[in-house]
């Protein structure tokens, strides 16, 4: 299993052309940031997203994935953008800010407006289903 | 380090030695310490948020260092039993992963079941996957059951037609063969090793001396012991993998929207749904979130909601009433002649169809309530569970009617045997000089056999079950499907928008009735040995046949809630009916007597004799005391005493172990609160300080643009707030945006050195660095 550079274009994994975060998805995962990913980059990806991947590691990947601009918080726009690819553009635009309001509300534990590494993963270990949604079986 | 090591080797080894003697004391702890720091590294690898490729190399270099020094550690002779043990561990533990491998691959339906996953998401799959355990659980009890009992007798014991249990008796011989008949579960059927009656009551058959009555019983007390232990090992392995539920109101929209993408999905149809779900679910929460309660006519739904719970306790009662009256007038129709097909299978039709109609009723009846739908299903599953218990026992009911009259009729009967036989052996016109051959066992007039009875019948409501859900899911989701398909294209309203539509998977009333049978199973076991082979087939073509129905006629759910605790609160329902189907065989065993000419107690008082029996004539006279003293009530009660303190005592420490979490986690919360005031207090005077200094500067700025004196006594205000500003820029961006216009204004009167500090930029990432202490600091230059 040498690291032959057989590169995966996110057009390839076609089984997930409707996941909101695809292309979030490729991103993390792959080696240079831009959706490319080498053999190692695909096992890495289903090593996490498989059954028997410990919650921290979980929680620490899904926070990268639901931080969209790389900065290493959550702030309130990728809260936004989280929102907006989830409904599919349904929510008005006060009511995606309520949203994000109440989810900064509720996480925000040191109250700088913007989730941390550590704020999400407080709240995320206490959802019961993270574990069941947040996973892919092969 | 390596090199450290290789040092010292080449120091030594000029001198000829063996370097590992050589190794000092302090080197061996040291290799040692690395060693076990390499091992640890190696099995929480898994934890670390590495790339693959990182992953990778280390843990070959861990996994080689680890090698290369194990061997180094043992001294002397003990080395190499040491590097022994060693080469053992590390293949144990490859075997120990083969193996593992090799039982994720045996896995059966996998792959269907990651199909339906991804067209119906999680919570669909999760039934089948509970099928799937179910199948697991029964094929073990079959196992039991077929090896330690049903082949025994089949192969050791008196084969059939021998002795009159195991004959067809003479009346009924003609028809023994019918398909009608077997199908009834009578004629050959019933005289077959799948029934209680058909064992012989001999304490050992065969060379091997095999106690079949003794091991008749231990099977059936260990299909039930085996039972609970594996529903209580699954119950706590579910309880492990959940984190508790204190905080989980608080996160709702959090949650929302961190978790409620189903990763799984891999179908877009299905897709489509979950957005459209998703986007209902956010609706609702905003909404609710923005009104206050509307305490829209309290009084209206109250009544409502007694109203509908009188409606179903009103069901309930005639449903059980229903089955009580079809069970008794079974019990006549069975003394009749020529009962038709539908007098004979009456009591089973009744209580399929009530199984069938009555939760959709129960629904209807719930629309009245209006409650949340979370609710509404808890509301929902527990009715359906008490129909079926009620159903059930009602059943139980009458069948103990029967038995009970079967074991009083049994003393005529056996007056009859007697006297029969008697005739038979002495009857005149037989030649006393040829002994007179034995009389065919067809012939020997029979008891009837109560616990085959039983057995039969559960028998058939088993095999009626199953039939019945097999047409319901034909008829009501095949047929309604091709129906909606193909007469779309000539009806007047959209069929597949409005009223058949396509049907949605059942997920509560099928985990419901996979659990009802189960108990049925568990009940019936015991008086059919070969109930539980008939549920092992049961349960795999229910497998495929479901999957196929769900695949083709099924959509996915409109509405998608979490039922998400859900999958302990089966399994407790499980446990329930688990205990619920022990107590009418726990109660049949110790308290009616046995049918005197068949099954493997046959003659004894009680069922249980067989226990003292065995013990008496095989175990040594010691064991025999023993037990006498174990089962005296004089120690017995003291025991369950015990039992109930130590209950006693283990809840009121887990309870104060749940309180102590309560106060630490109340604790955490109020050390991060505090942090979170100092922070936002010194943020709060930092940022009051320079709006002062602000206003100050302002109003010089102001005067400045006027005058061109009293730079000098200004220009330190600003460098001041810039200062400070660095200290505390993420507590008030506001105050902070404030600051920098007016900032900017005070520059152009400022002597150079200061000017040139005030036009850098403000650091934005890490603010705190430069805070706590070191106020004079400047901010770094970009």
């Amino acid at each position: 299993m040498g690291n032959k550079q057989t590169v995966f274009t996110d057009e390839q994994l076609e089984a997930y052309q409707d996941n909101p975060f695809r292309q979030r998805i490729a991103q993390v995962f792959s080696e240079d940031g831009d959706g490319h990913m080498t053999l190692d980059n695909f096992l890495d990806m289903f090593s996490v997203m498989s059954e028997m991947a410990p919650r921290d590691l979980k929680a620490y990947y899904a926070f990268k994935i639901y931080d969209f601009n790389n900065d290493d918080y959550i702030c309130a726009w990728d809260l936004e953008q989280t929102v907006t690819r989830l409904t599919r553009g349904e929510l008005s635009a006060e009511e995606v800010s309520l949203v994000c309001e109440k989810v900064l509300d509720e996480a925000d534990g040191d109250h700088d407006g913007r989730l941390s590494l550590e704020d999400f993963q407080n709240m995320i270990l206490r959802a019961p289903d993270f574990l069941s949604t947040f996973h892919i079986r092969i | 380090m390596w090199k450290r090591l290789e040092k010292h080797r080449s120091s030594k080894s000029p001198s000829g030695m063996s370097s590992r003697e050589y190794l000092s004391e302090e080197e061996l702890a040291w290799i040692q310490e690395q060693v076990e720091e390499k091992k640890k590294l190696i099995t929480t690898m898994r934890n670390k948020p590495w790339p693959m490729a990182k992953k990778l190399t280390e843990l070959r270099e861990a996994q080689a260092f680890v090698e290369k020094y194990e061997g180094a550690l043992g001294k002397g002779k003990g080395q190499q039993l040491y590097a022994y043990r060693m080469l053992m561990a590390k293949k144990w533990v490859k075997f120990k992963r083969d193996f593992d491998n090799f039982k994720t691959q045996c896995i059966p339906w996998e792959m269907k079941i990651k199909d339906i996953e991804s067209h119906f998401g999680s919570s669909v799959a999760s039934y089948f996957i509970f099928l799937r355990w179910m199948y697991g659980v029964n094929l073990v009890l079959f196992g039991l059951i077929f090896g330690l009992v049903i082949i025994p007798e089949v192969l050791m014991g008196m084969p059939y037609g021998s002795i009159p249990r195991k004959t067809v008796p003479r009346a009924e011989e003609e028809k023994a063969m019918d398909f009608s008949v077997l199908w009834d579960f009578e004629g050959y059927i019933k005289y077959s090793a799948l029934f209680y009656g058909y064992y012989n009551d001999q304490r050992t058959i065969g060379w091997l001396r095999y106690r079949l009555p003794m091991a008749y019983f231990m099977v059936g007390v260990s299909v039930f012991g085996y039972s609970l232990m594996i529903v209580i090992r699954s119950m706590a392995s579910n309880t492990q993998g959940s984190t508790s539920d204190g905080e989980n109101d608080n996160f709702t929209f959090s949650f929302k929207m961190f978790t409620s993408w189903d990763y799984l999905i891999g179908n877009s149809e299905t897709a489509d749904n979950k957005y459209a779900s998703i986007t209902t679910s956010f609706k609702e929460s905003i909404v609710d979130e923005q009104e206050s309660n509307k305490e829209e006519n309290i009084h209206l739904t109250r009544f409502l909601r007694v109203l509908a719970n009188f409606l179903i306790i009103c069901c309930l009662c005639g449903s059980g009433y229903l089955i009580y009256f079809v069970v008794k007038r079974s019990q006549e129709f069975s003394k009749m002649q020529n009962i038709s097909w539908y007098e004979r299978n009456e009591v089973e039709i009744v209580m399929s169809l009530l199984g069938m109609f009555c939760p959709p009723l129960f629904e209807t009846i719930a629309a009245l309530e209006n409650y949340h739908p979370r609710i509404g299903l808890k509301w929902q599953l527990g009715r359906i569970f008490a129909l079926f218990l009620g159903n059930l026992y009602t059943f139980l009911l009458a069948l103990m009617d029967e038995v009970h009259h079967k074991l009083s009729n049994e003393d005529t009967i056996k007056n009859i045997t007697h006297w029969t036989l008697f005739n038979y052996y002495n009857s005149s016109g037989w030649n006393d000089s040829v002994p007179r051959p034995p009389l065919h066992p067809a012939d020997v007039p029979r008891g009837s056999c109560w616990e085959t009875a039983v057995g039969i019948e559960f028998m058939r409501l088993t095999v009626s079950d199953m039939l019945v859900s097999y047409i319901t899911i034909l008829l009501g989701d095949f047929l309604r499907a091709c129906f909606v398909r193909f007469m779309n294209y000539c009806w007047c309203w959209d069929l597949e928008a409005g009223f058949p539509s396509y049907a949605e998977f059942d997920i509560s009333g099928n985990v419901l009735g996979l659990i009802f049978n189960q108990g049925m199973i568990w009940m019936g076991s015991f008086y059919a040995p070969g109930l539980v082979g008939i549920n092992v087939l049961r349960l795999l073509t229910s497998m495929y046949f479901q999957c196929w129905a769900v695949m083709s006629s099924n959509v996915p759910h409109a509405r998608v809630f979490k039922a998400s605790r859900s999958n302990n609160f089966y399994m407790g329902l499980l446990l329930l009916v688990l205990f619920l189907s022990l107590l009418p065989v726990a109660y049949t065993i110790m308290s009616l007597p046995p049918s005197f000419d068949c099954g493997p107690f046959s003659g004894k008082n009680r069922m249980y004799d067989v226990i003292q029996e065995t013990v008496e004539n095989d175990f040594p006279n010691f064991l025999g005391k023993i037990f006498a003293f174990l089962a005296n009530p004089g120690l017995i009660i003291p025991a369950i005493l015990l039992m109930f303190l130590a209950i006693y005592y283990l809840n009121s420490v887990s309870k104060s172990l749940a309180r102590a979490n309560a106060q630490l986690r109340k604790k955490i919360q109020a050390l991060r609160d505090v942090e979170k005031f100092h922070k936002s207090v010194k943020g709060r005077a930092i940022v009051k300080d320079s709006g002062d200094t602000l206003k100050g500067s302002s109003k010089n700025a102001t005067q400045l643009q006027l005058t061109e004196e009293g730079t000098t006594p200004h220009s330190t205000s600003p460098s001041q707030t810039l200062e400070k500003k660095a200290q505390g820029p993420g507590t008030s961006s506001s105050a902070g945006r404030t600051v920098l216009p007016t900032t900017r204004n005070v520059p152009v009167s400022q002597p150079p050195g200061v000017r040139l500090n005030s036009s850098q930029p403000l650091p934005q990432t890490h603010p705190w660095r430069s805070t706590s202490g070191k106020s004079t600091r400047r901010p770094p230059p970009h």
